[in-house]
């Protein structure tokens, strides 16, 4: 990235959890394998990073997404859509995402790093692979 | 963007209130709480909450003078504010509830306040928000829809961006460069809700060039209102980009032309040249063409010459390149191009466009489709995946 734009003094990110898909964690053990107390903690810091980015005027949004769905198309008109699922073992599974609008993708990959620290297992960090993606902006009006 | 296609920008209309003459009181009653001695933060908060009791109750019972309304209300919020504040610390309620008014709100006031809102220390995300709800009078509501943010966080970012200035004195001037450098970004962003931030930038723009005398002023000024007057043949029915060489030029606002020409003559003939008059310059030049064949392209790139020379901007010296080649020949602007910084996001745009201006179509077709997958918004990339289709299309039928 290190794109070199001049104007837009804040922009929106996409940072994606993947529930499979990813590469490996450094701390790769699933959830289910968690103690109590793990969890707990883990779900306390991820409310706590959403406060914080709340605080620091950058949280936009965030969702958790069921790992269960399928694929959907039209058929053609005056058809029902089709539908394909179960997913296959192998998609790439999107788990959840948070909406951050910061003044630099520095900044957006300092925050997706706090985020992939989340405590895991043995209350050690997780050190998860997430995805950061620009969202496309509005034109600006002066381009000549 | 979609939201832009699909709503026609709003003026934040409230029935029987005059929306405009209602945000340009709110930096004016700011300035008399902080002359009768309450801080900044403070007041801007207390004017913020009677803005929006002025739009509750103003349509049913429209006040006979809004600003000593605003004024009232805002300072009785005020000092009950302080006196929570201070029951809370467990001291005595000691403040004079009817002090004398303030002496009339001088030039000096409002650019002090333009200066504070647009401080070096703010990031310029938090400088936009807190300059339009301070100075252009907006509520926190109608800044986080422009910008696509929930409230709340649009109301975080305010605060600690007046948390971040509070040590700042508001008793000396302040930098003029980064006030015009905030209101150029919010003129110039995309964006959305009831509020139309380019008729506000101007507007706010129009009144610090009321107070403060100087040609970079009136150089933004002249700026807005040159790209404001093409702003109906920028985008077609359908919502799509219409480049400056197809616009239809008679949907073209001639007055605001005409007004952005003489502000701009006024400035140029100070003899105190800066970045944006010469941006100023280069939008007359294209608006004073009445068909683009007759578009004066030598003037622009002198123009350009002058701009890389006052800023060594990279964005100027893309746009100049691309003027090279319209006043020497395709040939020539790509070998300006080459000077330019292969980060730039636009470079290959403007690469694509000389190279189908060259008649090396099928280089061009490629170009505009890279082009189109490095474009940072979608109303762009769409215009420039359009392109490519066309010449692929030319090519093949």
């Amino acid at each position: 990235m290190g794109r070199t734009d001049e104007g837009d003094p804040m922009a929106k990110y996409l940072l994606l959890k993947h529930y499979r898909g990813a590469p490996s964690s450094v701390n790769d053990v699933p959830m289910d394998r968690w103690t109590p107390e793990e969890i707990d903690a883990h779900v306390a810091y991820m409310q706590g990073f959403a406060t914080r980015l709340g605080e620091s005027g950058e949280y936009v949004d965030g969702q958790a997404l069921a790992p269960e769905g399928a694929w959907v198309r039209s058929d053609g008109e005056g058809r029902p859509p089709v539908t394909d699922g179960p997913f296959a073992e192998t998609k790439d599974l999107i788990a959840g995402w948070m909406v951050i609008d910061v003044d630099s993708w520095e900044r957006a990959v300092e925050l997706a790093g706090e985020l992939s620290a989340a405590p895991g297992a043995g209350g050690k960090p997780i050190h998860e692979w997430l995805e950061v993606r620009p969202f496309l902006g509005a034109p600006p009006t002066v381009t000549e | 963007m979609t939201r832009r296609r699909h709503r026609a920008p709003g003026t934040g209309a409230v029935p029987g209130v005059d929306g405009a003459r209602l945000r340009e009181l709110i930096p004016e009653v700011i300035g008399v709480l902080v002359r009768r001695g309450a801080d900044f933060a403070s007041a801007e908060d207390a004017v913020q909450e009677a803005l929006l009791k002025a739009l509750g109750t103003w349509p049913a019972d429209p006040p006979r003078d809004p600003k000593g309304w605003l004024v009232t209300v805002a300072w009785r919020r005020y000092l009950d504010h302080r006196r929570s504040e201070r029951a809370r610390s467990g001291r005595e309620v000691a403040y004079d509830l009817q002090p004398s008014p303030g002496p009339v709100p001088a030039a000096d006031d409002t650019l002090q306040l333009y200066a504070l809102c647009a401080h070096p220390s703010l990031a310029p995300a938090s400088a936009v928000a807190l300059t339009l709800r301070a100075v252009g009078g907006l509520t926190t509501r109608q800044i986080a829809e422009a910008y696509l943010v929930p409230e709340a966080t649009m109301a975080q970012r305010i605060s600690r961006a007046k948390r971040r200035i509070a040590e700042v004195p508001l008793d000396r001037p302040g930098d003029l460069a980064t006030v015009l450098r905030v209101l150029y970004l919010i003129y110039n962003e995309g964006h959305s809700g009831e509020v139309d931030l380019a008729t506000e930038a101007i507007r706010v723009t129009r009144q610090l060039a009321a107070a403060a005398d100087e040609p970079e002023v009136a150089g933004l000024l002249a700026l807005m209102l040159l790209h404001h007057a093409r702003r109906a043949a920028r985008t077609d029915p359908a919502g799509r980009l219409v480049p400056l060489a197809e616009q239809d030029r008679s949907l073209w606002d001639t007055a605001l032309i005409a007004e952005g020409v003489e502000i701009l003559q006024g400035a140029l003939a100070r003899d105190r040249l800066g970045e944006y008059q010469a941006q100023a310059a280069i939008a007359a030049l294209h608006d004073d063409a009445r068909r683009f064949e007759e578009t004066d392209w030598v003037q622009i790139v002198e123009w350009y010459d002058e701009l890389v020379a006052l800023t060594g901007s990279e964005v100027a010296r893309l746009n100049r390149a691309v003027a090279v080649g319209e006043a020497d020949g395709a040939p020539a602007g790509l070998a300006a191009l080459a000077e330019v910084d292969p980060r730039l996001p636009r470079r290959t745009a403007a690469a694509a466009y000389l190279h189908e201006r060259a008649g090396q179509l099928a280089e061009a077709a490629d170009l505009y489709a890279a082009a189109a997958r490095a474009a940072t918004n979608l109303a762009e990339r769409d215009h420039l995946t359009r392109r490519a289709a066309r010449l692929r299309q030319a090519a093949s039928g």
